[in-house]
Formats: C-alpha cells, sequence, structure tokens
C-alpha cells in the first residue's frame, strides 16, 4: 500500500524541517522526503497550501474505558484523536477499575487492540485504586505494557510512597506524572480562589493548593536525581518553581492544557459547567505566564487533559458538575489560534511541544516525519477557520470549553500508520 | 424607563435606572399596603412558584404576601435537598413547574448560580429568592428602599456591612446595589471573614474592608448587621461567640460613638447577644422591623416588573 502526499509544507521539528515536499508512505512507513515524487500509487493526497505534521501526540487523555463508557469509549475517544490530528494518546489510568494491576492492564490492552483507531498508549497508576496507599509494583505494570506512571487526578500524599515510586520508576527508566494538588488546601473548591470566586459566591482552589505540591514533587526529584513530569500546569508560581529546577539542572519536565493559556477565570461569571475543571482556570497574569513558558520552553509540552463529563455531570448546579472539560479535538485549533496566530510560537515550535515533546517524555518513537518513522501525520489547512459545535462534537461527551468559538486551522486528513481518515469541518 | 428584563437574578446585572425603578415602583406599592383592601389585580389569573431549597420563613412568606397582595396565585414548593440525594436534576424540576403553566418561579438555592441555570433553561420568569453565597437581591433591595425612605437619598451615604462578609448573599447584593446608587460600602469582619477582592466588586472605589468596626461606624450613616451563623462547618474554627460580640457586636455603647441617627438594619432573623444587643435591635435607630414591611412592597414591585417585561415580550 503505497500514499503520496503532495506539495505541503513539510515541518518536522525533529528535522529542523520546514520546506515545500512530497512525502511517500509504504507500509505504514515514510519512505521518502522529496520535491516532485513521480510515482503511481494507490492514493494521492494534493496537499499544495496545506502543512504536513507529526500528528500530535497528547500525553494526558482520559479515554473512561473500562468504567465509565457512558463518557468515552476507546472507539469514540480515538475517533476524536484523529479529527483533532492526534494520532498517540496516553490513557491516563483513573479508570474503573484503575489501571493498578497487570489483569487490568491486560484487559485493556485487549480492548485497545479490538477497537482503537489510534495508538493508544497506557499510564498505570501509582498506587493501588490510586487510593495513595500501597504502591502497585512498577516493573510488573511496566512489563505488561504501561509506558509510565501516574495517580492523575489526584496526588500521592504520602512522600516517602511517591519517593519510593520515583526510585523505582527511575530503575526501570518509566516517567512518572504528577498531579500537583494538595487536597486540604483546595479545600472543596470548585474555582480560583478570587476576586471572581469571591463575586460568585464560590468556594475557591487556592493557588498554594498546586504550587505548593509543584514544589515538594520537584524536591523529591532532585534528592534521588530522578526524572518527573509535571501535569496541566495553571499558575505563574507553578511556572517559576519549574523554570528555576530546570536551571539547576533537576530533571523536570511539565505540561499544560490549552484552557490554561487560553481563558481565564472571568469564563466562569455566567456558572458555565464547561469551565470547571482541576486545576482551575486562573487569571490574566496566569495566562500571560504560561504563554511565556510556552515560548522559552520552560513548558515542554502541551496536552489536552481530554476529560469527558456527561450531560448529567454538568448540565446541573455549578458546585455539584463535575470537573474536566474535553479537548482532543480542539487541542490543535486553539493552540494554533492562540499561539501561532499571535506570534507566540511559530508552527514549529508548537509541533514540538505537541508531538516531539511529549513523545520523548514518554519515550515513545514518534512525534517526528523521519524516513523509517511510523507514518503517522496530520495534513491541516493552516488559513481555515472553523466554529466549535456540540453537533460535530466526535467525542462521546460535549463538555467543550470552546463552544461557539471560532478556531484557526482545520485537520483535513489524520494518517495512523499509512491509514488515512479525511475529516470534514462545517466552517 | 421601562423594565425589560424576564428574570432577577442579581444586583450585579442591574443598571443603577433598573435599581431606581424597582425603588419607584415599590413606594406605589407600598401605598397599596395601607389601604383598607391591600390587594390590587395586577398579577391577576397569574401563578407564582416559590421554589425553596432552603428552610427559609420570612423570604418566603413575604413574597408570598406580595403575590397575593398583586391577586396571584401562589404555590409554595420546598425541596429537601441533601448532596447525597439523586433526585430530579434541577433543570427537570424547573421545566415541570413551567408546563404546569406558573409564570413566575421564585427560586431560593444553596447553591450559587442555580437562578441563574434556571432562567437559562426556563422561558418563565425567575426571580433570585437567594442563592448560596451570590446574591439576595430583593434583601438588598429593601435594605435600600428603607435607607432611601429614612434619609431621602442613597448617593453619598456611608454603609457599613458588618459579619460573615465571606458567606454572605445580603453583603454581596448590598455592594453592588448601593455602590450603583452613588453610596460608599464599607465590609467589616475579622479576616478571614473577608472574601479575597471582595474591595474590588461593585461600582469603581466604592467598597472600602475594615477589621475595626469602632473606625468603620465613626461617620457611618447606616450599618447593617448580618446574621452570624456560628454552626455553619465554615465558622467552626472561629473565635467564641462572646469574643465575636465583644470585638464585632452592634452595642448601645458603641452607636454613642456613632453618627447619632445612624439607622440600623438586619436582614433577620437576628440573633441577640450573638451580632447586636438587645437594646439596639429593639432601639431607636433599629428599622428591622420596617424593612420586613418594606419587603413585601419591594417584592410586589419586582414580581410585578418580571411579569410586565414577559408580557411585553409575548407582545
Amino acid at each position: 500500500m503505497k500514499l503520496l502526499i503532495k506539495n505541503s509544507r513539510v515541518i518536522d521539528p525533529a528535522n529542523n524541517r520546514d520546506e515545500i515536499l512530497d512525502i511517500l508512505v509504504e507500509d505504514g512507513k515514510i519512505t521518502k522526503l522529496a520535491k516532485d515524487i513521480d510515482l503511481s500509487v494507490q492514493e494521492t493526497i494534493e496537499a499544495a497550501g496545506k502543512i504536513a505534521l507529526p500528528a500530535l501526540v497528547d500525553m494526558h487523555v482520559h479515554l473512561r474505558e473500562p468504567g465509565r463508557e457512558d463518557k468515552e469509549t476507546i472507539e469514540s475517544g480515538t475517533l476524536a484523536a484523529l479529527k483533532g490530528g492526534v494520532a498517540s494518546v496516553l490513557a491516563m489510568p483513573n479508570t474503573d477499575p484503575a489501571m493498578d494491576s497487570v489483569e487490568n492492564i491486560r484487559m485493556l490492552k485487549e480492548r485497545i487492540k479490538n477497537s482503537s483507531y489510534a495508538h493508544v498508549y497506557i499510564c498505570g497508576s501509582i498506587t493501588k485504586g490510586r487510593c495513595g496507599e500501597e504502591s502497585t509494583g512498577i516493573a510488573k505494570l511496566k512489563n505488561e505494557g504501561a509506558i509510565a506512571i501516574s495517580d492523575d487526578g489526584a496526588s500521592v500524599d504520602n512522600e516517602e510512597l511517591l519517593l519510593k515510586a520515583l526510585l523505582e520508576a527511575k530503575e526501570y527508566k518509566l516517567p512518572v506524572i504528577c498531579h500537583c494538588e494538595d487536597k486540604k488546601l483546595s479545600n472543596r473548591g470548585v474555582m480560583n480562589l478570587g476576586i471572581i470566586s469571591t463575586r460568585l459566591g464560590l468556594r475557591g482552589i487556592s493557588r498554594e493548593s498546586e504550587y505548593k505540591r509543584v514544589e515538594r514533587d520537584v524536591l523529591l526529584a532532585e534528592r534521588i536525581s530522578s526524572p518527573i513530569h509535571i501535569t496541566h500546569l495553571s499558575c505563574k508560581e507553578s511556572v517559576e518553581i519549574i523554570a528555576r529546577a530546570k536551571k539547576k539542572t533537576i530533571m523536570v519536565t511539565c505540561d499544560t492544557a490549552p484552557h490554561y493559556f487560553s481563558l481565564t477565570e472571568e469564563a466562569l461569571l455566567d456558572y458555565d459547567t464547561n469551565m470547571k475543571m482541576t486545576p482551575p482556570l486562573r487569571t490574566k497574569d496566569d495566562v500571560t505566564a504560561i504563554r511565556q513558558a510556552l515560548k522559552d520552553g520552560t513548558i515542554d509540552a502541551i496536552a489536552s487533559d481530554h476529560a469527558p463529563q456527561t450531560v448529567n455531570e454538568k448540565e446541573i448546579e455549578f458546585e455539584r458538575a463535575e470537573f474536566g472539560v474535553i479537548g482532543l479535538e480542539t487541542l490543535l485549533s486553539v493552540s494554533i489560534t492562540e499561539l501561532v496566530e499571535t506570534g507566540i510560537l511559530s508552527f514549529s515550535e508548537l509541533i514540538k511541544r505537541a508531538a516531539l515533546n511529549p513523545a520523548r517524555i514518554l519515550k515513545i518513537n514518534k512525534g517526528t516525519l523521519s524516513i523509517g518513522a511510523d507514518a503517522d501525520i496530520a495534513i491541516i489547512d493552516p488559513h481555515k477557520q472553523w466554529t466549535v459545535r456540540k453537533e460535530e462534537i466526535v467525542s462521546r461527551s460535549k463538555n467543550s470549553s470552546f463552544l461557539g468559538r471560532q478556531l484557526k486551522g482545520v485537520v483535513e486528513y489524520t494518517i495512523v500508520n499509512g491509514i488515512c481518515r479525511r475529516f470534514s469541518h462545517s466552517l | 424607563m421601562l423594565w425589560t428584563k424576564k428574570d432577577l437574578l442579581g444586583l450585579e446585572y442591574l443598571s443603577k435606572e433598573e435599581i431606581e425603578l424597582i425603588l419607584e415602583t415599590a413606594e406605589s406599592f407600598k401605598e397599596v399596603t395601607t389601604r383598607e383592601i391591600k390587594k390590587v389585580p395586577a398579577l391577576r389569573g397569574k401563578t407564582v412558584v416559590n421554589l425553596f431549597y432552603e428552610p427559609s420563613t420570612r423570604t418566603r412568606i413575604s413574597f408570598e404576601v406580595a403575590a397575593k397582595r398583586l391577586s396571584a396565585d401562589v404555590i409554595n414548593i420546598a425541596v429537601e435537598t441533601s448532596s447525597v440525594r439523586k433526585g430530579e436534576t434541577l433543570i427537570d424540576t424547573g421545566k415541570n413547574i413551567q408546563a404546569l403553566k406558573a409564570d413566575i418561579l421564585v427560586v431560593r438555592h444553596n447553591c450559587s448560580g442555580a437562578p441563574a441555570l434556571l432562567a437559562r433553561s426556563l422561558a418563565i420568569n425567575v426571580v433570585n429568592a437567594g442563592d448560596g453565597w451570590h446574591e439576595h437581591p430583593t434583601q438588598a433591595l429593601l435594605d435600600i428602599f428603607t435607607l432611601r425612605e429614612k434619609l431621602g437619598r442613597i448617593e453619598g451615604l456611608r454603609v457599613v456591612i458588618v459579619g460573615d462578609i465571606a458567606h454572605s448573599r445580603v453583603c454581596r447584593s448590598n455592594i453592588w446595589g448601593l455602590s450603583k446608587l452613588g453610596a460608599k460600602v464599607t465590609v467589616c469582619a475579622p479576616t478571614m471573614l473577608i472574601p479575597p477582592g471582595i474591595e474590588e466588586m461593585g461600582a469603581a472605589n466604592c467598597c472600602a474592608v475594615s477589621c475595626d468596626i469602632d473606625e468603620a461606624l465613626k461617620d457611618a450613616d447606616a450599618v447593617n448587621v448580618l446574621r452570624m451563623q456560628f454552626e455553619r462547618d465554615e465558622l467552626t474554627a472561629f473565635p467564641q461567640q462572646l469574643e465575636y460580640f465583644k470585638n464585632y457586636g452592634i452595642t448601645e455603647e458603641r452607636l454613642k460613638r456613632a453618627k447619632k441617627n445612624i439607622i440600623v438594619m438586619h436582614p433577620g432573623p437576628i440573633n441577640r447577644g450573638i451580632e447586636i444587643a438587645s437594646e439596639v435591635a429593639d432601639g431607636a435607630n433599629s428599622v428591622i422591623l420596617e424593612q420586613v414591611t418594606n419587603g413585601i412592597a419591594v417584592r410586589m414591585a419586582v414580581l410585578f416588573l418580571v411579569a410586565q417585561a414577559q408580557d411585553k415580550n409575548a407582545q
């Protein structure tokens, strides 16, 4: 099976490439990049004026399967990923049951094999049932196929336990992903603590609840010289802590999500539950700090924190609504709109943060268009705009923070292992 | 000035003119309540539903009396709530009430923003009778109405609000309403009961924060004393009640050092000896019972105006 992509602007930061080329894909691999490849193939995509980029690697996705298939399934979630130009996702372990045992991971692998449209990687949990009390045994989770570990949704309160996990993970070269939140400090809050929570009469989540935990986790990593990854940074202080740690050459990496560089707490003024997530949307200053950190490389990666929730869990009183928003389908377009169009990042820098860096952090061979690489390619029209509409969301849940928003950059094709899927957006 | 809003969700969302229109309308309804037959046919044939998710006696009765004086039919629904109870959703309850052809839904809810959710989901009028820590617009309107009646104006007044500012919807509505009409507000409480950024609420530079009640009362024209609910979770860590009364309680001693004619208000129910001394509650400066009477006129005005807007929209 051969596929030829003609005349696209090929952007591949791994190889410092940004030029108009043809891409030849044979049997699921990229085999040739050159001008004017003249070959008879089964499928040709004329892509003049479009950008071909390594399909994105989203290192923070909740596919909800097993356990909450009413919110999302591996099938619906990976189809949503493809629509967003994402070909690889890391499935977070807060499923039911949690990914805390060999048996559960084996069951998930089976389900992925049967119903996935994209590459789904498995994140195991650090503690049993993600309860923060008893280690799962990192070696055996890795042997079964987990490529990272995390208690995402919760932070491991017990320092000794986290330290032990970091040591074991270091030995087995497994990335540890930390959700930084001290639940005692976030104090049942539902939004950022500040002037807006005061106005709305809602319980606030302090900034300290995040950055004090970032600080602790970074110090633990420093103490035993092990790598650590901090996920979904939302506030300025967290960025500052990471920047200082990187200067001291502590092996810390981190990501943020599109809502943290594009929305502020003011989006909650009419009690929109699609603006409710943890960590919460913060202030203008925080958005500025996150954007700057993306530019200067303090923040390594962009991940969606795709968190599907049903209508029944969202169209209720704000305080009672579930936390979380979906993001796979808007990850790339929001990033283009908010970061590339505004001149904060070049396309190449964006691709580095949304494809190459996450692949490197997760130690998976993705995020590039090198010869011989898996043909995971997104073809986008960077000039076209589209509007986020509930009816057109592929994910089983519709809880997007960007409903009604006009975004720049349309994913037209996503190719996974050389198999091409075409998407249409109403503009 | 014409009223066009379908709902009354909070004073934050009203203009100065809209607040004044409610006050003026309330004045004419107050006159009705002094007549021998205290009833007008303004809402005849309309149904007002009081949907209360929180126990409330005075606000519910006040709305009920107001609706009846306007000749509306009134249905009271008290819903028992607990966060674990899985029942009908708020929107479903609202839609059922709408399907019963009710015209105005008056809602009291322990969750901030619940009336806004209903207003978005329903075509009928929604009036906020207090939501969480967010707003209690009719209470603030009756406070302002009473002040205006007593002092002849709002502009330029200095009003102190003392008590559990952090968890008070009455306080938030008062800040919006008073500051839009040109008064200066000082909120006064122990630091732990002052929520972040409260001084930025309301119209620009109209709200100040103080932790010293004697200082705050010095040049105040009125003091609004909030109920202290020591039984709530948030106040369990709070120092003793007696300590509070000593430091913040409104006593005769304190009032002696304030302006002679300072107006003392309280949204009720009052805790004698906890936030206010009995002598003050019953004293010459207190307008607490007048507030209750004025509440009816203000709520008549609100029900009348929103219903009228609905009729106009229908035409």
